[in-house]
């Protein structure tokens, strides 16, 4: 497919969370740019701050511990760091929409499925009435291939299967053709072939409407079968970014080479699987230099000392991969280690 | 939810009776009324005289399936102390004022404390919630009775702002719904508060927020209704509370209530009032509470289709 215009572009995106610990930079100059159409994928451990910079976006960090202290969210080219409550109360469910982690507790359970249907398309489209909002509720249960969806607004959640209920938070997502769809981690609670289903189904949606996707995941495979461009995060950064081939044939960061070395292959048989050594860093007290500097097998002082800048990876046709690590060149492109 | 209402309904009535055979058994234990009926000249042959006129002489489970069938078509006897009147009559006489300050008291506590305990929640570690944890403490720690003397004391007698007993207009409620509502108020909005922050802390609150619902809606609609479980339930205990401790603030304020009959049937050994006034007081709590598991399967569909 062929990408649109860019419709958003995040720019040194900081957000603070003061915690018992101390202050946490949770989202700690994040940077990355969505074109229409695009599926953008967010990779990283979690409390790598993919979450709280989906939630930063949408403004929607809990508060009052966490802060977008800096940066700028960019629809459109309007800043949405400078709305007030109301006008980015109207960019959320109609510009931008998400669908949530877990099907399970994302639905509210004392309201039927058409009810919170409705809420959502009249929250942007008032005075509809409710006859109309209803055949839109229906309508929206069908793009999601619920079967037999004039029964299914009358149910309440617990009536429905994981699946179901994933289905249904995506065609409320969905109910107001929004512009970009966040979707953090939707199918983690979801069984494999379900999984398969809910993915073709948002490759659907997007096909239709030509909506830009962010998918926050942890899954490599659900990156390669969704995504158009990878940003690869840690400690609150942007470590890589690029295409979705460029990572996966020539991943730059030793982090990301780490990440894809962790991945079970099918076609291989290995004693034990890839580990990467040591823990994530404890995101109170960061490093100053490299955040991965103490696992990272290629590190040297410099590395302890001073962070990274960004700069475009050795693989100079990939124009838009680009890497902050000071050891690109040392790293070189030979493949990784599996 | 026809399923569920039946249950509910023969589970009160069964209810009913395990307190039919209490308030029987209660009254059997507190010693035999002829004692304190009699003159204090009258002798062994009056006395077992009365005892057969009374059926006492009676075997116990007799005595009990004959009261229980008395009950069952509404006649409890005849008060002792009030001669000529029944037993349920006289209860019934001084019911409606119990029930209107038990339900002035109720009603108020909840509009005071449902939105207080949703505020409190929702402006969570501000100077407002720590006032909030001011006022339910001394709710909670203030026992009614201290409290009504206190009020009399203060807002009776030094300030002369409201009467000090007895019933009348609607300065004579204000006292005493307060000694007995505060209480209701601090525990009300203690498990509104805490419910509600369970609940906003919820992913389906985090989706209505994506969904762009406005911030009042989310809070008075979205969570309230899936927190208010909690405080429905403690309604039903609210009922036992208010009806329990009507004995001892109508005492207090000289209100004529049931509770005050109560204490008086008591003292004059009066066992067809005292055990009218507990099967009214049972019956009053055992509906509350069938309103309030009503009202639950009203709030939760999850409840209801069970």
């Amino acid at each position: 497919m062929t990408l649109g215009d860019t419709i958003l572009q995040v720019e040194n995106l900081q957000t603070h969370i003061d915690t018992k610990m101390g202050l946490v930079k949770a989202v700690d100059g994040v940077s990355f740019s969505l074109r229409r159409g695009e599926t953008l994928g967010i990779v990283g451990e979690s409390g790598s701050g993919k979450s709280m910079t989906a939630l930063s976006i949408l403004r929607l960090v809990p508060r009052p511990a966490a802060r977008i202290v800096g940066g700028r969210v960019l629809l459109n080219g309007e800043d949405l760091l400078s709305y007030d409550a109301e006008r980015m109360r109207r960019v959320r469910g109609r510009a931008i929409s998400m669908v949530l982690q877990d099907p399970q507790t994302s639905l509210n359970p004392v309201y039927s499925i058409g009810g919170q249907i409705t809420e959502a398309i009249a929250n942007q489209q008032r005075k509809l009435p409710r006859l109309e909002l209803l055949k839109r509720a229906v309508a929206a249960l069908k793009t999601v291939h619920v079967a037999a969806p004039e029964q299914r607004v009358r149910d309440y959640p617990h009536q429905l299967s994981g699946g179901m209920k994933q289905r249904v938070v995506a065609a409320i997502a969905n109910s107001c053709e929004p512009q970009i769809l966040i979707a953090d981690e939707p199918t983690t609670a979801l069984d494999a072939t379900i999984q398969a289903q809910y993915l073709r189904l948002l490759k659907e949606i997007q096909q239709e409407s030509g909506l830009s996707i962010i998918f926050i995941t942890h899954d490599f495979g659900i990156v390669a079968n969704m995504c158009d461009h990878v940003a690869v995060m840690y400690g609150g950064r942007v470590v890589e970014y690029g295409p979705v081939r460029a990572i996966f044939n020539s991943p730059a960061h030793p982090y990301t080479r780490a990440l894809l070395s962790s991945v079970p292959a099918v076609d291989r048989t290995v004693d034990r699987l890839y580990s990467i050594p040591g823990q994530p860093p404890m995101l109170w007290d960061l490093p100053r230099g490299c955040r991965f500097a103490p696992r990272c097998e290629w590190a040297d002082s410099h590395c302890h000392q001073e962070y990274p800048p960004t700069v475009p990876s050795l693989d100079a046709g990939q124009a838009a991969h680009t890497a902050s690590c000071w050891k690109l060149e040392d790293i070189g492109l030979e493949n990784v280690r599996c | 939810m026809r399923r569920f209402l039946a249950i509910r309904i023969a589970q009160s009535l069964l209810a009913m009776l395990a307190i039919s055979v209490i308030a029987f058994g209660m009254t059997h234990l507190s010693g035999s009324p002829v004692d304190s009926m009699l003159p204090e000249d009258a002798g062994p042959e009056e006395a077992a005289q009365l005892t057969r006129e009374l059926g006492l002489d009676r075997p116990i489970h007799v005595q009990y399936f004959k009261f229980l069938g008395r009950v069952m078509t509404g006649n409890m006897g005849d008060s002792i102390m009030s001669p000529g009147a029944s037993a349920l009559g006289v209860v019934m006489d001084r019911m409606p004022a119990t029930l209107l300050l038990g339900g002035f008291a109720i009603i108020v506590s909840t509009i005071i404390a449902i939105p207080i305990g949703v505020l409190t929640a929702v402006y969570r570690d501000t100077a407002f919630d720590a006032a909030g944890k001011i006022i339910a403490l001394l709710g909670q720690a203030a026992p009614p009775f201290w409290l009504g003397i206190v009020l009399i004391w203060v807002f009776g007698v030094t300030l002369d702002w409201f009467p000090t007993s007895g019933r009348g207009g609607f300065s004579h409620f204000v006292l005493p719904a307060i000694a007995m509502g505060w209480f209701q108020v601090a525990a009300l909005m203690r498990i509104t508060r805490s419910s509600m922050l369970e609940v906003l802390d919820s992913e389906y609150i985090k989706l209505a927020r994506v969904k762009g619902v406005p911030e009042w809606r989310i809070i008075w609609v979205h969570a309230l209704r899936n927190a208010a479980i909690a405080p429905l339930t403690y309604f039903g205990v609210i009922a036992g509370i208010i009806l329990t401790g009507s004995v001892v603030i109508e005492t207090v304020f000289v209100w004529p209530g049931a509770g005050q009959l109560a204490v008086e049937a008591i003292r004059a050994r009066d066992f067809p009032v005292v055990q009218a006034v507990v099967l009214t007081f049972a019956a009053v709590f055992i509906l509350a509470n069938l309103l309030v598991d009503t009202l639950y399967a009203y709030v939760d569909p999850r409840i209801r289709y069970r």
